[in-house]
């Protein structure tokens, strides 16, 4: 499947959140409940809008997907059950696959560590920022 | 009673606090941890992506295993237990992801989310019982004042991991009264500490542990409780005026049973 083509990018979205942004009614409950709202350029709530309207190149190329926590509180939260963090984590996903997982190289971790530093946290940032 | 155990990467290494305290108490309240051997790690982050499979898979061999033996799956770890739950509910329900994940193993039958996996404080609220546990108490936390800080992991989503109410849980709560201690409820206590992006974006983490901090103690915790080694890192980390000590719930447990000393 080409991963050049908008529409793919619009069904590989759904296919992997397993979500449908379409039932979206924008209550912003979601952006209310994210930990990671203030970090983001492009809000949890309006993640269903862009995918909507094949705007898919923004997402990818956003800082959201990066800031998003795993926390599921949006999950949790969404009233509809879009699930918006499936979205979220539907885009990194997709980034990720395009450009290789470059968002933590293996170079950078040693001057990341510290001491006291818990393998769950690598290994989570590891699933998280590479493919 | 025996259960299979999955300790999780964190509890062999930063976090062995977590699991020592946790295997004495077990023996003090008459259940026993059996580790399931050659267990792999469970990477800590749920793979949301439907079409992930091969990241499941470490999740599914130690269900396997613990459905081979005809035992429960005990774990300890937050992400674990969220992991594991997660992946089992997956193979349970989403024929795709089971039919995948069996075609990858050489099991001797399919595995189908047979394996019940329970977090450690189910076991104490629903095997053991809260009032059991308050039975068996040595050295009751009195005057303690401690806020459970359950983070992310534990709860949500609530319809897979069945865990408690996720947004007003109460079975830290109970368990913190079971050892006689006095349970501070506050609104950030089922909210994310910032997780993993202390690797990269430390700075963030610190206000997020800042406002768990003051939260917690502005409603009188002289202390947190966590089962979170991710939390627990990050707790430690903050900056905060308004830090107060953070323990493993296990600790707390240990103490309380009259076992610490010996684990």
């Amino acid at each position: 499947m080409s991963f050049t083509n908008v529409e793919n990018q619009v069904e590989l979205i759904k296919e992997i959140s397993g979500s449908d942004p379409y039932k979206c009614m924008k209550c912003g409950k979601c952006s209310a409940s994210c930990p990671s709202y203030n970090e983001m350029d492009i809000k949890p709530h309006q993640f269903a809008s862009y995918i909507i309207r094949g705007d898919v190149d923004e997402l990818l190329s956003s800082k959201s997907a990066w800031k998003c926590l795993s926390c599921f509180a949006c999950i949790e939260r969404c009233p509809r059950d879009v699930q918006p963090g499936k979205l979220v984590d539907a885009a990194r996903q997709l980034a990720e696959r395009q450009r290789g997982g470059d968002h933590l190289q293996a170079d950078e971790i040693p001057e990341l560590l510290a001491e006291d530093l818990p393998q769950q946290l690598l290994v989570s940032a590891f699933r998280r920022y590479r493919r | 009673m025996k259960y299979s155990y999955y300790p999780g990467c964190t509890l062999k290494n930063k976090a062995q606090d977590l699991d020592r305290y946790a295997r004495a108490s077990a023996l003090a309240l008459g259940f026993e941890l059996e580790e399931i051997p050659e267990w792999q790690c469970c990477g800590g982050v749920y793979p949301l992506g439907s079409d992930e499979i091969a990241t499941k898979l470490a999740s599914v061999r130690a269900l396997n295993y613990a459905k081979e033996q005809g035992q429960d799956l005990i774990t300890l770890c937050s992400a674990c237990h969220h992991v594991l739950k997660r992946v089992n509910d997956d193979m349970k329900n989403v024929e795709d992801i089971r039919t995948r994940a069996n075609n990858y193993s050489d099991f001797a039958e399919p595995y189908a989310g047979e394996t019940k996996v329970l977090h450690f404080l189910e076991v104490i609220r629903d095997v053991i019982g809260f009032e059991e546990l308050a039975s068996k108490v040595v050295n009751p936390l009195t005057d303690r004042k401690i806020g459970a800080y359950y983070g992310c992991l534990t709860l949500r989503p609530g319809k897979i991991l069945d865990f408690d109410d996720p947004e007003n849980p109460k079975i830290m709560e109970d368990f913190i009264k079971a050892l006689g201690g006095t349970p501070i409820i506050y609104s950030m206590r089922n909210e994310c500490c910032g997780g993993y992006t202390a690797l990269k974006d430390p700075e963030f983490t610190k206000q997020r542990t800042a406002q768990i901090f003051e939260d917690s103690t502005g409603f009188g915790a002289d202390c947190l409780i966590t089962a979170c080694p991710l939390c627990m890192y990050n707790l430690n980390k903050s900056d905060a005026k308004a830090k107060v000590p953070v323990y493993y719930f296990t600790e707390l447990l240990a103490e309380a049973l009259g076992v610490k000393e010996e684990a």
